[in-house]
Formats: structure tokens, C-alpha cells, sequence
């Protein structure tokens, strides 16, 4: 039911596709005392739809690749293409209109504003987006319709989280970036969150991306990408794809 | 419709309201006194202006013995003169039945053609009506005095003019432009009840004091591009042979130079005290506003990620310090527009104008407005450049945990001798040096700003005492109308109850030490007198001997002279001898301008025998009113200065508007100082917090954990108070200075007890202010606050 290819074989997801991401050679170096090595020169193609997960343990790099993906973070030597526009390039305002136009975040600690409602977390993306949908819509996709004016200190971690899904979507972004979306959720909440974000890329067609450690998900995806020690350890492909419910945990 | 954004901004700044309040009010009063005072400063320079507009006060003033009318007009062709108005003016002595001791005053001949030529210093009537020129003994009297002696219209005044008795009868109420103040000559301090003004038509009070087509009084206006001085120099010229007194410029006539010397007093204020009070709320909303950041990182570092740019992240920062600020200077404005009403009310007692528009202005808000919000980008600017600088991955990341040191005093082995407690407030205070030091300073500025609102009192108390305890000694002061012989003298001497007398002898003279000059009485003295006596620096009596010159110490600094340089005397009376004498010493006087001379020395330079002005008398309390009536019936007798009256009204007027002025600084230093240790508090308290917490789940008492937070508060409180002694102690010396014009001199003096007091007030505000940070600590959640993720 999987297959697994050779780690340099990262492209086979949508062949004869132009790719959305193109990842070339990226190294990142983090200053300090002791110079931290997070990625040793990564190559990486993400195409349109796809739904990626990136696996690897804590320290793999995983994290570092998605901001770096995502234009919160730069390299310390090689590429980034997103759409054919190398973002490596870009300037910190073109970066902050590449996100603010194309990429929406979910982070683990779901990062929400405490002093906002839940309407009023995602009408903060919504205020600032072209053509977005409302934030009552967006929340209706997470099925929070419910829960417009609470806090978050309110509402559940799930909850949260589905906020956060909500206001990351609102702005029908071109990317979902997710960084361990369940990491602070316990199964039955982190299900809920991952069935949220399952159905934002099957129904939206967003390409989505998923950091985790926890290999479970990782049968959700098109691909799979297992980092270890800033590198691509192995990429399969699954060729079914099981529904959040589905997951074996 | 609210952008989600702003809404996040309302909701920060109700969740910091604490701070907010306490920012705030800080701004809200370097705002109002800034305000107050540039309003109070506008509303009288521009009654003042105005009011010598419309009334046509003078520019050049000279007085002299007798000149022929015909000679103004000779006058009026000097160039760059645009109006002459040639008069007569006489002193009086007024036997009012109110009062025990004699009244004076001046009258002063009004134009019979009518006011509404080209008179100058025209009165502007009040009540009642002008003079007519054939009734004899009507006048119009100042309002001080007609206020002050409780003048009805009609009032009948038994007055002494050039040795006569006659009947004034008061038929109108005026004010001047001239006498705007009016303060008795001799005197520093107005004596309202005691000095008057009055105008008589010209007729008739050339026909009372023999100046029928004469003048002894001068006064021009001139043209714009005229030279004064050139002006002077003629005019003088020209009145000499006629006993011109010299000639002087507008900012040197009395009323006028005190109403300049108190503006100018009133914009050191305006532009010293906001500065200090922003300085603080700048600091204040800096360290207020680092902190929120710090809270919010991840808040930040989720917005970039979202695609808010750094500018709209940065600019939502400024404008939650823009709400504050814009809050703050509304309130400030508000009650600097009141205070400063108060403020014109009270100068309205003192400065009589005819009209007083007190209009603070819109640009005055905009400034103070703008002032506000400068001050508090300055505060916020380096912590929203940081967080804009700060990449949004870096943001995501919690702070790294703060790094600690043994601090010095441990390194140094004292750390020893502290307890956990203990060390914990050392290092913290040393792991934020800059943070502590501005947090001391902030408080260190209330403490000074408490010196400065009693270094007032002390100062006016030294002035009484040493003027009037220790240089004049005298009860009471006698004026000849003019000079006379020793046996007049002699028959003061003699009069029932007056214990002791010393003669005086006054001249008008004109002091000049190459370009620089002063026109100024010279006082001859007695040798060996104990009534007045001339102190030096250290208030050691200048002896009274030889032929020296002693000059008021600002004299000669302006003359730039010092003791044993030789100044050139030019007399302004009598034969007008120009001598030159040498400076024998500098007397430290708080008020006027003087110079003083033996008194055989000043009659042998004037080539007089024994003649004297005046007489310094000592009287017998049981027998003061006996005294009193002989010299009321004395008709050379020009003036009766009572020391006990002038100090008792000044110091009336002094404690009124101390109190009040106190009251303010009191309120304004305690807002500096809770505003500074609350927030520091609250600050410490937030980012500690989880640290307090954990010391609470561990087993600390909470009066332990609370010891912890505001121990810290407490050693830079004690370390605040002595630095705040010592910059308060600068800045009144630096206000004394400030203040100080050529007529007043502000002497520096600070008493213990003011030290004391400043001290305690800045430790209640900090101990109030520890109170209420300390029922937060009481009431940490300790769950909650392990949780909080940082």
C-alpha cells in the first residue's frame, strides 16, 4: 500500500505538473556559541492540492523548513520557489505580502490574540485579505457557527485550534502551513482539527503542509517526508489516503 | 466598523488600565501645567499689550524740577518722538480717618483739553467721571486704593499738598497703564491701603503747586524705527538745566518691570515643568510598553505571520501609546484651561487691567497635544523598532529565559549576609541596571519636584528675616516731600515715643562704568546706624564709612564692577556733581537696586551741609499711634513706611498663593512618584508573576513573596530619595536663578524640615503605591499562574 522511493526522489507527487514550492539545496545555520545546523540541504517540490506531511523528531529541522517555506525565516544558502517567484529573494515587505497574500499558518499553541473574540481572531485576517470569506463563514467550516463571540480563554484547546484553522483559511490561502497542529490536543480534539484541515484541502484544493512527530498522520497525506538531522531521510507516497477518523492511534 | 485590530488595542488598554491611569496622569500634568501657564502667560501679555496700545502708555519717562510748557514742544522735535505729553505730578500725604498712620500718593495732572487727544498713560475710567478743570480738589483716584480704603464716590480726602491742607473729593474710579502695580517708592511690595494714585485736572493742580505753564513730569512715544537711547541722550540734554532726574525706558518703569519680570517667570515655568513631567511619562510608557511587547511576542510574531506588515504592527503600538496620550492631554488641557483660569484670576489681584481675555487658544492645546505624543513616541520608539525588527520565527519562539549574575555586592562577598529573598532582589535590580536607575530616577524627580514646591517658603522666610530682622530694623520709615536740613531731622528725633532715629538722605544718580549704566538712588546713612544696616554674603554688617560706594551685589554685577573699582556718579538733583567714587563693598539685598554712602560723605559730594530725605524710626509699641497723628499733621512729611503692615500684607498675599501653588506641586509630585513605583510594580509583578507563584506553590508566605517584589521597590525608593534631595536641591537653585530679575533676587535657601517632609511624602506614595500592587500578589492564582506559558 506504500511505497517508499530513494530520499532524493521528492518530486514524484505530481509529475508533469509545474510545482507550487521548489525547494533547492536550503541550509540553515542558527549563529550562536555553538553553531546549530537545522538543515544540511534540502531539495523539495510541493505541488497544487497536494496534502504533505513532514515527519521527524524534535531537532530534525522540520520546523525551520516550514517557516523558511512559509517566509517567516530565511536560509542560510539555498532556494525557495513559490509559483516560480524565488521568495529566498524577496525583500521583508514582499515576504510579509507573500503571507499575507498566499499562506495561512496553524501553529501548535494556536497563537490566538486573548483579548479577541473568536470572530473577531480571524476577522483580524480577514480585515487585511483580499476577497476572503466572512469569519462566520470560516468558523461555520470548523463548525464553531456556536462559538462566534467567546474568548479564548473560553473555549476548549480544540476549540482554539479550530479558530485558528478558521483564521487561517478565511483568507482562502494558496497554502496551509501546519506546525504540529495537534500537538497540544488530546486524540479525539486532534481528530476534529486534522478532519478541519482534511476537508479545507480536499474541498478548497488547498496545498496543505503538516509538521508532526507523530507518524499517525502521516497516513493522511499524498507524500510523506521524513526528515532526520536537517535532512530528507525518505519520502513515500500513499497511494490511499485515510480520512482523520480513520487514523490509527 | 472597528477593524479587528483596534479592537485588540481598546481591549490593552483596558487591561493595562492601571498603568495606563498611572501614565497618564503624569502626562495629564506636565500637560496642564503647560497649559496653565502658557495660557495664563498669553491672557496677560496680551491684556498687557493691549492695554498699552489703547491707552498709550509711554515709552520714555523722565521727571525734573520745573520747565516751561513751551519747552515740550521743543522736545516733541527731537526725531523718532511721536507724542510729548508734558505734566504735573506731585506727592501727597492723606490724613484717611481709617487709618492711624499717614497715607501717600502721587497726583498727577490730567490734559484739560480733554483725554481723547494725544495724552499719553491715559486712565481708562471705571466708575464715575473725569475732573472738570475749574472745581477745585476733584480727582479720580486708583482702584487699589479706592478698593482698599472702601471709596465711595463722592468721598472727601484730607490731603497735604506742597505743605497745604486741602479737600480732595473723589469723583471718579480709574486705572492706568501706568500703575498696572503700584507700589509705594522705597518699597518692594505694593501697600494698597496705604499709597495711592490720583489725577486732578491740570489747572487745578498746577494752581495747587505752583506750576501754572510748567511741567515736571515727561513722558514720550516713539516712533518704531527710533533709537531710545539716542532719544535719552537728547532729552536729557535738553532738561538739564531744568533738573531732569535722566531719562528712562519703558522696562524700567517700576509697574512695567514687574509685570516683565513676572512673565518672564511664568515661561521658565511653562517650559521647565512640562519637561520634567513628560521626561517621566515618556520613561514611564517605555517601560510600560517593553513590557506589553514582551507579553505579546507571540501575538506579534502570529500577526507577521499572517501578513500584517511592520509598519501596521508597529503603528498599532504607537497607537495604543496614542490613546493614552490623546486621553491624557485632553484631560490635561481641560484642567490647565482651569488652573489657569485661577491662575489669571489671582494675577487679576495684583496687575489691575482694565480687560482681561483669558483665552487659552486652540494651537496652545495642539502644542501641549503634540508635545504629549512626542513624548510618547519617544518612549515607545526603541520597543516597537525592536519587535519590528524581530523575524516573525524568532518571535514564534519563547523568549529565551532571562540570564542572571551574581550581582557585584555578591561578588564582592557580601551576598553572604543576604538571604534568598535577599539575593534575588540584588540581582534582579542588577540584571535590569537601566531599568532600576531610570525607575530611581523617575522617583528621584518626585522627590526634587517636592523640594521646589517648598523651597518657596523657605526662601520667603529667609527674605523676611534677614531683610526685616536683621538689615531693617526700623518700624517705620519717614519721607520729607523734600530734602531738608538737619534740624527737621532733629524734631522727628524728638516727637513722643519715637525711641530712636537715624537720618537717610536720598539722591537720584546715575551709576556708570564705561558703556554700562544704572539709574538708581544713592542712600547716605549714618555711621554707626543699627536701624538700617547693609549685609554682605555671609550677612555680616558692611560698615558705613569713608567715602565708598556700596552697591546691591547685582548692581555691580551688571555695572561689572567689584569692590575697589572706581564707578562714575552722576547726580540727578541740585547742582548735578559728577564724581567718581570707589565700590567699598557689595550688599546682599533681595530686592531693588541701591547704593548706599556715608551720609556726611553723600552731603560733602553734593556739596550740602546736613541734609537729609527721611529718618529711619524706632518707636515705642504703647506710644506708635501718637506718633503716628503727630507726623499725619506734619505737612513735610510725604510718607509713612510701617514695616510691620508692608510684611504682614505681604506675607498674606505670599500664603494665599503659596498654599495654593504648594497644593498643586504636592498633588503633581505624588502622581509623579505612585505613577513611577506603581508601574515599576506592576511591571516587576507581571513579568514575575509565575516566578511568585512557584515561591507560593513551594511554601512562601505571602508576605515572603511580596517582600521579594517590593523589596525591590524599596531599594530604589531609599536609593531615589537621597538622589532626588540632591537633583531638587540643583533644580532650586536653578529656579532661584531662573527667577531672579533685577528686582528680586530669590534667595537660595533650603530648610532641613522641607528635606524631611519631601522624603516622607515619597515614601507614603511608594508604600501606597506597594499596597496596591501587593493585594495582586495576595490574590495570584497560583494554578493559573503556572500556566501561563512564557
Amino acid at each position: 500500500m506504500k511505497h517508499s522511493s530513494s530520499p532524493t526522489n521528492t518530486e514524484s507527487g505530481g509529475a508533469g505538473q509545474e510545482p507550487v514550492f521548489e525547494v533547492r539545496g536550503i541550509t540553515k545555520v542558527y549563529e550562536g556559541e555553538v553553531p546549530v545546523h537545522a538543515l544540511r540541504g534540502i531539495d523539495l517540490k510541493l505541488f497544487a492540492g497536494e496534502f504533505v506531511v513532514l515527519l521527524g523528531h524534535s531537532g530534525s529541522g522540520k520546523s525551520t523548513l516550514l517557516n523558511i517555506m512559509g517566509g517567516l525565516d530565511t536560509p542560510t544558502e539555498g532556494s525557495v520557489h513559490y509559483c516560480g517567484q524565488e521568495i529566498t529573494d524577496f525583500s521583508e515587505r514582499q515576504l510579509t505580502f507573500y503571507r499575507r497574500d498566499h499562506v495561512g499558518f496553524i501553529f501548535q499553541f494556536y497563537n490566538l490574540i486573548p483579548s479577541l473574540t473568536a470572530r473577531e481572531n480571524v476577522a483580524l485576517v480577514t480585515d487585511i485579505a483580499h476577497d476572503p470569506m466572512t469569519p462566520d463563514e470560516a468558523l461555520a467550516l470548523v463548525g464553531l457557527d456556536h462559538r462566534l463571540d467567546h474568548f479564548p480563554s473560553q473555549m476548549s484547546g480544540g476549540e482554539q485550534q479550530r479558530v485558528a484553522i478558521a483564521r487561517a483559511i478565511a483568507k482562502k490561502p494558496d497554502v496551509l502551513l501546519c506546525d504540529e497542529p495537534t500537538g497540544a490536543l488530546d486524540v479525539k480534539t486532534g481528530v476534529a482539527v486534522l478532519e478541519a484541515i482534511d476537508s479545507v484541502n480536499r474541498e478548497l484544493g488547498t496545498t496543505t503542509a503538516i509538521i508532526t512527530h507523530n507518524a499517525v498522520i502521516a497516513d493522511m497525506a499524498h507524500r510523506v517526508i521524513s526528515l532526520a538531522d536537517g535532512r530528507i531521510a525518505d519520502v513515500n507516497e500513499n497511494e490511499v489516503r485515510l480520512g482523520a477518523v480513520d487514523l490509527k492511534w | 466598523m472597528v477593524k479587528a485590530l483596534d479592537r485588540k488595542l481598546l481591549r490593552d488598554v483596558v487591561a493595562m488600565k492601571g498603568q495606563a491611569l498611572a501614565i497618564g496622569a503624569v502626562m495629564a500634568c506636565g500637560i496642564a501645567v503647560f497649559v496653565m501657564a502658557t495660557a495664563t502667560l498669553r491672557t496677560l501679555t496680551n491684556s498687557r499689550d493691549a492695554y498699552y496700545a489703547e491707552n498709550r502708555f509711554a515709552e520714555i519717562f523722565v521727571s525734573l524740577v520745573r520747565a516751561p510748557v513751551d519747552l515740550a514742544e521743543r522736545i516733541g522735535e527731537i526725531e523718532g518722538v511721536v507724542a510729548v505729553d508734558d505734566r504735573v505730578v506731585q506727592v501727597l500725604t492723606l490724613d484717611l480717618p481709617t487709618l492711624n498712620e499717614p497715607a501717600s500718593g502721587r497726583v498727577i495732572s490730567l490734559p484739560d483739553r480733554g483725554l481723547l487727544g494725544d495724552g499719553l498713560n491715559v486712565p481708562y475710567l471705571i466708575t464715575g467721571r473725569w475732573p472738570e478743570a475749574d472745581r477745585v480738589g476733584e480727582v479720580v483716584v486708583s482702584e487699589a486704593f479706592a478698593e482698599a480704603n472702601a471709596l465711595e464716590l463722592g468721598a472727601k480726602l484730607e490731603a497735604t499738598l506742597r505743605g497745604r491742607r486741602q479737600y480732595l473729593t473723589v469723583v471718579g474710579v480709574v486705572l492706568s497703564p501706568e500703575y498696572v502695580m503700584q507700589v509705594p517708592p522705597g518699597s518692594i511690595f505694593p501697600d494698597d491701603q496705604r499709597y495711592g494714585i490720583f489725577w486732578m485736572s491740570r489747572r487745578q493742580l498746577a494752581a495747587a503747586s505752583d506750576m501754572v505753564s510748567a511741567f515736571n513730569d515727561l513722558n514720550l512715544l516713539l516712533a518704531r524705527e527710533a533709537v531710545p537711547e539716542e532719544v535719552i541722550r537728547k532729552l536729557d540734554h535738553i532738561l538739564e538745566p531744568y533738573g531732569g532726574s535722566g531719562a528712562y525706558q519703558r522696562n524700567d518703569q517700576q509697574s512695567a518691570r514687574f509685570i516683565a519680570d513676572e512673565l518672564k517667570s511664568l515661561r521658565a515655568i511653562s517650559l521647565g515643568a512640562p519637561v520634567i513631567f513628560l521626561s517621566v511619562a515618556a520613561f514611564l510608557l517605555n517601560i510600560s510598553l517593553r513590557r506589553i511587547l514582551s507579553m505579546q511576542r507571540e501575538q506579534i510574531a502570529a500577526l507577521k505571520a499572517f501578513g500584517y506588515t511592520n509598519a501596521e504592527v508597529g503603528i498599532h503600538y504607537v497607537k495604543l501609546v496614542a490613546v493614552i496620550v490623546v486621553i491624557a492631554a485632553a484631560v490635561g488641557c481641560l484642567s490647565g484651561t482651569w488652573m489657569g483660569s485661577g491662575m489669571v484670576a489671582m494675577y487679576g489681584t495684583f496687575y489691575r487691567f482694565p480687560v482681561i481675555d483669558y483665552s487659552p487658544g486652540l494651537e496652545i492645546y495642539l502644542i501641549a497635544t503634540t508635545m504629549g505624543l512626542m513624548a510618547g513616541v519617544l518612549g515607545v520608539v526603541g520597543g516597537v523598532r525592536a519587535t519590528m525588527k524581530l523575524p516573525p520565527a524568532e518571535a514564534m519562539r519563547a523568549e529565551p529565559p532571562a540570564s542572571y549574575q551574581p550581582s557585584l555586592l555578591e561578588r564582592l562577598g557580601i551576598g553572604r549576609l543576604l538571604s534568598q529573598p535577599g539575593r534575588m532582589v540584588v540581582r534582579e535590580l542588577g540584571r535590569r541596571p537601566v531599568k532600576a536607575a531610570l525607575t530611581a530616577l523617575g522617583i528621584a524627580m518626585a522627590c526634587a519636584i517636592l523640594l521646589v514646591g517648598d523651597f518657596g517658603k523657605d526662601s520667603v522666610q529667609l527674605l523676611v528675616d534677614v531683610q526685616f530682622g536683621i538689615a531693617e530694623r526700623d518700624d517705620a520709615r519717614v519721607h520729607f516731600v523734600e530734602a531738608k536740613p538737619a534740624r527737621a531731622f532733629a524734631e522727628l528725633e524728638n516727637i513722643d515715643g519715637v525711641i530712636r532715629a537715624e537720618p537717610f538722605r536720598h539722591v537720584a544718580a546715575r551709576l556708570r562704568n564705561g558703556q554700562r549704566f544704572r539709574q538708581l538712588g544713592i542712600t547716605g546713612i549714618a555711621e554707626g546706624g543699627v536701624l538700617y544696616r547693609l549685609l554682605d554674603r555671609e550677612q555680616q554688617q558692611i560698615p558705613v564709612t569713608g567715602s565708598g560706594l556700596m552697591l546691591s551685589a547685582i548692581v555691580a554685577e551688571k555695572l561689572g564692577l567689584s569692590v575697589g573699582d572706581t564707578v562714575q556718579v552722576e547726580v540727578l538733583e541740585g547742582e548735578r556733581p559728577i564724581r567718581n567714587a570707589m565700590v567699598s563693598g557689595l550688599v546682599e539685598d533681595f530686592a531693588g537696586t541701591a547704593a548706599y554712602m556715608n551720609l556726611d560723605a553723600l552731603n560733602d559730594m553734593l556739596r550740602e551741609g546736613r541734609t537729609v530725605s527721611g529718618a529711619y524710626l524706632q518707636l515705642d509699641s504703647a506710644r506708635e499711634q501718637d506718633v503716628f497723628a503727630d507726623l499725619k499733621s506734619r505737612p513735610g512729611v510725604a510718607g509713612v513706611t510701617l514695616k510691620k503692615v508692608m510684611i504682614d500684607s505681604f506675607m498674606e498675599q505670599m500664603t494665599d498663593n503659596m498654599l495654593k501653588m504648594r497644593g498643586f506641586i504636592l498633588f503633581f509630585a505624588s502622581v509623579i512618584s505612585i505613577g513611577v513605583v506603581y508601574s515599576s510594580a506592576r511591571i516587576s509583578f507581571s513579568e514575575r508573576g509565575r516566578d511568585l507563584a512557584t515561591l507560593r506553590v513551594i511554601g512562601l508566605t505571602r508576605a515572603e513573596v511580596s517582600g521579594i517584589l517590593l523589596g525591590e521597590l524599596a531599594v530604589l525608593t531609599l536609593v531615589a530619595i537621597p538622589v532626588g534631595l540632591l537633583f531638587g536641591y540643583a533644580l532650586c537653585l536653578a529656579m532661584a536663578r531662573a527667577m531672579s530679575t533685577e528686582m528680586y533676587r530669590i534667595p537660595f535657601v533650603i530648610h532641613p524640615g522641607t528635606y524631611g517632609l519631601a522624603s516622607l511624602i515619597i515614601l507614603a506614595a511608594s508604600i501606597a503605591s506597594g499596597l496596591i500592587v501587593r493585594r495582586k500578589i495576595d490574590s495570584l492564582d497560583l494554578v493559573t499562574a503556572l500556566k501561563i506559558k512564557e
